[in-house]
């Protein structure tokens, strides 16, 4: 009987643990949201100043791109997140909009002797061509015509690349494609693709690429700006479209979403890949934010879009401390008109 | 029916002994709490009915619960089983058995294949298996029958915890500590001793980058020498000292007595603890990732940069948009469950195998 009588109190324990853990979820007014994991530091920070200042919680889940359209498409979420922009096509079909939250640089890194950060120069083509496996060789003409004062060793080349699905990845082979047809035909564009160089390597994350490459001698990989910047890896020169050499840096990234044509693509969906302008550093990109025009729970899709207007206003120079570039302040305005004329109610009104 | 009248007669003995016991306990235990009352009363007498009675149906409530948890063990895997293979229907239907034979990997296109994580998982597994085999026998063989007596349980213990490092730890010490050793002391001496031997050269071919195939099996290796050392210990521990003692007194020599005498008395358990350590590299998921490279190619080279079902999974669950890629994934699952179940079902074919020539001359 004791047995019975110890069952009986673990349950009625097991169940006051239960509706414990029920009240301390999020209170009603919280947000939740999920999805990409390239922005997520921001997200956290933001989120944290914000409860701060308003007293409302941002819970966001960085569970990947994928995992982010997965949740608000089976509506757990209040906003999903995603690196790569969803087609003007499926966002009707879904009854979604989307708009960029904030932008970061993704910068090729590599580990040559004797070669110090920002001094070798590189051209998308001759990247896609190491990355297709037809460059082979450091001392490869393409490579020493780009450097004509510095000596190239004869060592095989190492390409690292993202093993785990990734935004970082997307952002970098989408730049790959727009500058090589052949990147285009042979490879294609997602965030985890089949990578034909005979050395590829997969590292986990971006600090699985950053030791790759920074132990591999004779490597070559692509790593978030952040990353690569704190970690004080030897990134390369690109050469943009306006045929300059510039270095990765928070201006380089501004000017290429400055030039950028925003209402080109339905959902400010254009990746700032290969951008014109003098400054523009060519691999850069957005992260957006997904979620439903029409909202069941206008409250809820206020507070969202609050959080988020809160961000555009107060969240630049936090985004900077944590080398993402904030949206540039023309767009901003474009994405608040969007907000009113696309977000509403149950019945229709706008909620911005 | 001879047959059926004894069985008949077996459970009759069950059900009555089980009360039996039970009254002999209750009996104990009511005298022992009542001895100046009761007095001079026989023992038959103090059980009341109604203890009895509870005690019958407790028995049957323990017996049903019991089963209920057993059965629910079974019930979870053939729900895991079930998931898994509606899970992986679409994939099933577009790509067939094709996709075992396949070694594209292109979510671009959806094309996929499971070939080279398939090969991936089991070639890491061997050469861990191949290195943790021995050692882990000399490890045991040393506690058991040479270590000096004080020595003993610190080193017992200090495998014992080998086994209790998570595995993550293991995959960063492959990747920060391990592989740059290995890729600027070892790998360079095996490219240039053994490449050049035709044949097996083929498996030392490529650059000393220190992450790998072979990297991935050395990891693994460490991992399951605890595991498979610890049950080789507790096994040969177990054999009667007089079997070992004739044997020395016999003249034998330390190692024919454990290959000749220990070995044989212990080989289910040793088997088992082998099987213990094959299970866990089978589906070791971390570690693998950080050291193996993460590459959608087969190669024969084990140097080079290769995958495993689990680690394959760890990387493109996450973003893996759209049902087929998806589903590819979660047949990927499916497929290690399998080859799991394949392994550990030869495992004890060979056991059956080697009790059937128990006895024979050899």
């Amino acid at each position: 009987m004791n047995t019975f009588k110890g069952i009986k109190k673990c349950l009625t324990i097991a169940a006051g643990i239960a509706t414990m853990a029920g009240s301390m979820t999020v209170s009603a007014a919280d947000i939740t949201g999920a999805g990409a994991t390239f922005p997520y530091p921001i997200y956290a920070k933001w989120a944290e100043a914000y409860k701060k200042a308003t007293g409302i919680g941002m819970n966001y889940q960085s569970i990947g791109s994928g995992g982010g359209i997965k949740q608000i498409l089976a509506k757990t979420v209040d906003f999903g997140a995603s690196d790569a922009p969803m087609s003007g096509d499926d966002l009707e079909k879904n009854g979604l909009t989307q708009f960029p939250a904030i932008m970061g640089g993704v910068v090729p890194v590599v580990n040559l002797e004797g070669i110090k950060p920002g001094q070798m120069r590189l051209t998308g083509a001759v990247i896609a061509d190491i990355y297709l496996g037809k460059i082979l060789k450091w001392n490869d003409a393409a490579i020493t015509a780009l450097n004509p004062g510095i000596k190239f060793p004869d060592q095989a080349i190492t390409a690292v690349n993202r093993a785990d699905g990734s935004g970082t990845t997307y952002i970098f082979v989408h730049y790959l494609a727009k500058v090589s047809p052949e990147w285009e035909k042979k490879v294609g564009v997602a965030p985890s693709v089949t990578w034909p160089a005979p050395n590829a390597t997969g590292g986990k994350g971006n600090e699985g690429v950053a030791s790759f490459v920074q132990r591999i001698k004779g490597a070559i990989g692509y790593v978030e700006y952040a990353y690569a910047k704190q970690n004080k890896m030897t990134y390369t020169q690109l050469r943009n479209k306006d045929g300059n050499f510039v270095s990765p840096d928070d201006s380089n990234f501004q000017a290429a979403a400055a030039g950028a044509d925003w209402k080109s693509v339905p959902g400010f969906g254009v990746m700032l890949t290969d951008q014109a302008g003098k400054e523009s550093w060519p691999i850069t990109g957005p992260t957006w934010i997904l979620m439903y025009k029409n909202q069941a729970n206008a409250e809820k899709g206020k507070e969202v879009l609050k959080f988020f207007d809160w961000a555009y206003t107060n969240g630049g120079k936090m985004a900077a401390e944590l080398d993402y570039v904030p949206i540039p302040a023309a767009v901003v305005t474009q994405i608040r008109d969007a907000w009113k004329v696309q977000i509403r109610d149950g019945s229709g009104k706008s909620i911005w | 029916m001879p047959s059926g009248f004894g069985i008949h007669e077996i459970g009759h003995a069950t059900a009555t002994d089980v009360p039996q016991a039970n009254r002999m306990n209750t009996a104990v235990t009511h005298m022992a709490g009542s001895q100046d009352r009761t007095g001079s009363k026989t023992m038959s007498n103090q059980i009341p009915d109604h203890l009895l009675q509870k005690h019958r149906k407790l028995d049957i409530a323990f017996e049903y619960a019991s089963r209920f948890f057993a059965f629910l063990v079974l019930a979870m895997l053939a729900a895991i089983i079930v998931s898994l293979f509606i899970g992986s229907l679409p994939a099933m239907e577009k790509f067939g058995f094709g996709f075992l034979t396949s070694t594209e990997w292109n979510p671009v296109t959806e094309e996929f294949g499971a070939l080279a994580p398939m090969v991936g998982t089991l070639v890491t597994s061997f050469i861990a298996l191949l290195i943790a085999i021995p050692v882990s026998f000399g490890i045991a063989l040393f506690l058991t029958e040479m270590s000096p007596p004080w020595l003993r349980r610190p080193l017992g213990t200090a495998i014992e915890l080998l086994a209790a490092i998570p595995s993550i730890i293991y995959g960063m010490w492959g990747l920060f500590v391990f592989a740059p050793v290995f890729s600027e002391y070892v790998q360079p001496h095996l490219i240039s001793i053994l490449g050049p031997i035709p044949g097996l050269g083929l498996l030392f071919q490529g650059a000393p980058i220190g992450i790998g195939v072979l990297s991935a099996g050395i990891i693994l290796a460490i991992m399951v020498i605890p595991f498979i050392s610890a049950v080789m210990r507790d096994v040969f521990e177990i054999v009667p000292g007089v079997l070992k003692e004739s044997a020395y007194a016999l003249g034998s020599t330390t190692w024919e007595v454990v290959w000749n005498i220990v070995l044989p008395y212990t080989k289910t358990g040793v088997v088992g603890g082998i099987m213990l350590g094959l299970g866990r590299a089978l589906g070791e998921t971390m570690a693998v990732t950080f050291v193996i490279g993460n590459a959608h190619k087969l190669n024969l080279s084990l140097i080079k940069p290769g995958n495993s079902i689990a680690s394959t999974l760890a990387n493109e669950f996450t973003e893996a948009v759209g049902d087929i890629y998806t589903s590819v994934l979660i047949e990927l699952g499916l497929l290690l469950f399998i080859i799991t179940f394949i392994v550990l079902s030869l495992s004890k074919l060979l056991l059956l195998q080697l009790a059937k020539q128990e006895g024979k001359k050899s």
